[in-house]
């Protein structure tokens, strides 16, 4: 587990300044199960991150604390040079400040397994909520994003419609539209296409591969070999709460060091 | 039967409808005010606030309206000097404002478990994801949790509205003359009780008629989502990823 840690902290002092996420030895536990035993992380600006894991990894767990979905009970969490201030609450670790934590996770998007999308609002409502009542933005303005936002992931003809009206393909690329209206800086797939029946995972894939290509920033929790082999820069591999493997996809899928990512790849062929 | 006089008590009880609507919108009014803090205070998790809830519940439904509503205008009689050194005396000599405030009372205790299963039947999900947005606070009840409870609550609250404006003629019995007091009053005059009780109920019944489809037809404005899609609009150039 070593073997990771070494050019993770090397890339950390080279550069610093395009960082976009940086975790540091978070930890968090649920009762008395360890998910996360001081996994560290860092994500430069237009970095891809598929990160791979058994269920029971900790993997979603880590991406939920990146937004503070979990709080972690130690370790830092940096998102584009800010720190999320912790402090120790009544039930352990809670937000110091719940407006920072508002203000940052306006800027890292979210994308779920199960789209959780909003019942009672259209598809078009739904990606535009967030601009305009917590980013307070013009919604003339939102609304014409949104329509190009949703022709950009092919449902623009579904956007008086609500969420249960579409398949399951359909609502994760009105989350994905959601999640892309607010203009994030950072995005958060937490497993996007599990969820799915086989025939709609592919119009799901190549949203997300189109979003990389683009540059953003992607840190996503997949079981799809296949994207963390071609469209991701980077692949980790988690462990029992532990990051067990680390590097481009090409070293880590042809030459795993570890014993347990080779066990892992030959499973998920 | 005398079809008859059975119109002209008709048009005599008709005069106690407003009265009627009057208790009940006023109890379900205030109710609600109240029911929802209660609600609130179940749900948040604080002992101190969760227990006198609880507790306040457990006696408004587990007690008689009628006895309420005879504790609070005859009981609370006997501390009229305490009541008058506290300027409520006013307000509790009112056989109107003692019927107003048993029924709110007592609907208060039952729309507050309605509220909270609303509450918590709105999905965990939709709340993570709307936390997941930047939202917190007001915002994101009044945004995502308020409107899809408000959904889920609504057909258990319709109930209980009808079931307030029947609850309403329990008023009669401290003097209020509304539906069922005017009726109490004509079958002591006239003592034809079958043909003036049968048109107190057939009031009754097309009162809530009327409520249950003005409440159906909320219903249906806010669940667009519940029913199936309207036709596919023709289809825009959707630019191909």
């Amino acid at each position: 587990m070593s073997n990771g840690v070494a050019p993770l902290s090397s890339q950390l002092a080279s550069s610093e300044a395009a960082q976009a996420v940086s975790v540091q030895n978070l930890r968090k536990s649920f009762g008395s199960l360890e998910v996360l035993k001081g996994v560290s992380l860092s994500a430069k600006e237009g970095d891809v991150i598929s990160i791979l894991g058994a269920s029971g990894s900790g993997k979603s767990t880590m991406l939920r604390c990146i937004n503070m979905l979990e709080v972690p009970d130690s370790g830092e969490i940096r998102i584009g040079g800010e720190t999320i201030g912790l402090r120790k609450g009544r039930k352990g670790m809670e937000p110091a400040d719940q407006r920072q934590v508002d203000r940052i996770r306006s800027r890292v998007a979210m994308v779920f397994q199960s789209f959780n999308l909003w019942s009672h609002m259209t598809i078009l409502e739904n990606v535009i909520e967030a601009p305009v009542h917590v980013q307070k933005r013009p919604k003339a303005e939102c609304i014409a994003e949104a329509e190009e936002l949703l022709a950009k992931v092919g449902i623009v003809d579904k956007r008086n419609q609500y969420p249960s009206h579409l398949s399951g393909g359909q609502q994760q690329r009105a989350a994905i539209a959601r999640a892309l209206a607010m203009h994030p800086k950072v995005m958060l797939f937490d497993e996007p296409t599990s969820a799915l029946d086989p025939e709609l995972v592919g119009e799901v894939l190549r949203v997300m591969r189109s979003l990389a290509e683009e540059g953003r920033t992607m840190l996503v929790v997949t079981h799809e070999m296949g994207f963390a082999r071609d469209v991701s820069n980077r692949v980790v591999f988690l462990h029992k709460g532990v990051v067990e493997e680390e590097g481009a996809p090409a070293e880590v899928f042809e030459a795993p060091k570890s014993e347990r990512f080779k066990q892992f790849i030959s499973s998920h062929r | 039967m005398d079809f008859a006089f059975m119109w002209d008590a008709f048009l005599t009880l008709l005069s106690g409808v407003p009265l009627t609507l009057n208790l009940a919108f006023m109890a379900v009014g205030l109710g609600a005010v109240l029911a929802m803090l209660l609600a609130l205070m179940r749900m948040s998790g604080l002992k101190v606030l969760d227990w006198p809830a609880q507790a306040y519940v457990f006696v408004f439904r587990g007690t008689p309206l009628l006895v309420q509503i005879f504790l609070i205008y005859y009981g609370l009689g006997q501390f009229r000097p305490t009541l008058q050194e506290w300027g409520l005396w006013v307000f509790f000599r009112e056989p109107y404002w003692c019927a107003v405030l048993a029924l709110t009372l007592n609907t208060a205790a039952y729309a507050s478990e309605i509220m909270r299963g609303g509450l918590q039947s709105v999905p965990h999900n939709q709340v993570e994801a709307a936390r997941a947005c930047g939202m917190s606070g007001f915002l994101l009840y009044r945004r995502v949790v308020f409107p899809i409870a408000v959904r889920q609550a609504l057909p258990a609250y319709g109930s209980e509205i009808i079931l307030m404006v029947k609850a309403t003629s329990l008023a009669s019995v401290i003097t209020m003359m509304e539906v069922t007091g005017l009726a109490a009053k004509l079958i002591s005059q006239t003592f034809r009780a079958i043909e003036v009780f049968v048109v107190a109920g057939l009031i009754y019944l097309i009162m809530n008629f009327i409520i249950t489809r003005i409440i159906m037809a909320i219903e249906w404005w806010l669940s667009p989502h519940l029913r199936r899609p309207p036709a596919v609009e023709p289809r825009l150039e959707a630019a191909h990823v």
